[in-house]
């Protein structure tokens, strides 16, 4: 009986050994595997992208968690300004567009009380601050700039905007979209901003308007900015839409 | 039967083979991210990162993460408070360092007794869990400059992070290469972070 037992024993040991040892091998497979697949080939299964998005989904919950409505982003002394100050859009500067200043009138739409559109000197005759920040794009290269410009949260004020509501949406003319949380929107350094480095915007970073916030990535500040609205809807945007995450908040 | 030991606490095993899972994928995703704006003249090629394109990749990038430092808080807490960081990583003198990676040049270190880390690898694996550490606190500065700006203002702001970010990585990814090499040079290592158990 003992000698069977041991015998069983020693058999069942080799045999575990050998299905161990053929477990590690597909385990080590496919860890190379998922090693070996370019990102497009894992990337594009609908099921891991369907994953990815809805967590990208729960990143933004995470993220309007984490922000401070109240702390600041540092601010910077003139000298660390950077010059040039880098151009960058989903076109290149060959193609910035020329808005006719004259003509210009900013639309307001959606959960806002007062809708009637502004034309430049009535926005340029508003209380204006400046700031001194960084600016950091997705692609993680980062320039300090200097805005003027009105505080947004004042601005919405103003028109009467539900600041209750989730979301504020622009749509601009160089057919840009983004949106924005209405924590974000309300924070004392987000800008309705009409100069850089002192000179009214010039076309390539964003004449007559754009939105700047030292709490967001670059591509989260809309330039040219033709419309904004106050909304529950999430209006996505157009890097959003092609899967950036949409709060990328700093 | 052979006698065995264990070496391997089911922890530490479990949350090693996950640690394998999201390192692999930070690194690959992270190297497409860097890609995007390279710090130094070079890029990475493409086949071997995550993502396809950078919007892929911080998706990856992000999602991981979640694992990568859930996975990492356990292990270290786990590490701590059982004793097990204590057991297998200390005493580390810098001599028996230089003296067991001199040993292992010359092919000469002993790995007789499996439960006993030598002076090398405690040191490999203290760095690797420190670089790991760093790998957290600079990424949290790159993903929220603002929010973490109170202890971000110590390693040089947003782009000074960035660097470090890179250089830890850089770390990781030496100490997994020659981690990998050795256990490819004694191969009866690998089944035990598995089982959890060698031949006494």
């Amino acid at each position: 009986m003992k000698r069977m037992g041991e015998s069983f024993e020693k058999f069942r040991s080799a045999e575990v050994k050998r299905m161990e040892r053929r477990l590690f091998l597909k385990q080590g497979l496919s860890l190379g595997a998922l090693a070996m697949l370019t990102g497009c080939a894992i990337s594009d299964d609908e099921g891991v992208q369907n994953l990815l998005t809805r967590i990208s989904g729960w990143n933004d919950d995470a993220q309007g968690w984490l922000f401070n409505p109240n702390r600041l982003a540092p601010e910077f002394p003139e000298s660390r300004v950077t010059r040039p100050f880098p151009f960058n859009a989903y076109y290149s500067e060959a193609e910035v567009i020329d808005v006719d200043g004259g003509k210009y009138k900013l639309e307001l739409g959606g959960m806002i009380k007062e809708r009637k559109p502004w034309t430049l000197p009535e926005l340029y005759a508003l209380p204006q601050v400046t700031q001194i920040t960084r600016h950091i794009c997705v692609e993680g290269w980062s320039a300090i700039g200097k805005w003027t410009g009105v505080r947004f949260s004042d601005f919405l004020q103003r028109v009467g905007a539900d600041t209750t509501a989730k979301y504020v949406g622009f749509q601009c003319s160089d057919n840009y979209s983004t949106s924005i949380d209405m924590a974000t929107a309300l924070h004392p350094q987000t800008q309705l901003t009409f100069k850089f480095a002192d000179q009214i915007l010039p076309p390539k970073y964003g004449f007559p308007m754009k939105l700047r916030m030292p709490t967001k990535l670059g591509f989260k500040n809309p330039k040219h900015i033709a419309s904004i609205f106050v909304t529950n809807q999430y209006p996505g945007g157009y890097w959003e839409d092609k899967g950036y995450n949409w709060f990328s908040g700093s | 039967m052979e006698a065995q030991v264990k070496v391997h606490p089911l922890v530490v095993r479990i949350a090693h083979w996950l640690n394998v899972v999201a390192v692999l994928i930070m690194i690959t995703s992270g190297w497409q991210i860097y890609n995007a704006s390279p710090l130094f003249d070079f890029s990475f090629p493409d086949e071997i990162t995550l993502g396809g394109w950078l919007a892929g990749a911080l998706q990856w990038h992000f999602a991981a993460m979640w694992l990568f430092a859930v996975n990492g808080i356990v292990y270290v807490v786990y590490g701590i408070l059982s004793g097990h960081f204590r057991r297998k990583l200390l005493p580390l003198s810098p001599l028996a360092v230089l003296r067991d990676v001199g040993a292992a040049f010359r092919g000469r270190l002993a790995h007789d007794d499996l439960t006993v880390y030598n002076a090398a690898q405690r040191a490999a694996y203290l760095a690797l869990i420190l670089l790991l550490m760093l790998l957290v606190l600079t990424g949290l500065v790159l993903w929220k400059p603002v929010q973490f700006y109170w202890y971000g203002q110590f390693m040089g702001d947003y782009e000074g992070a960035r660097f470090l970010h890179f250089f830890a990585m850089a770390g990781v990814f030496l100490i997994v290469v020659v981690h990998v090499a050795m256990v490819a040079l004694v191969p009866r290592t690998f089944p035990s972070m598995i089982t959890g158990r060698v031949k006494a």
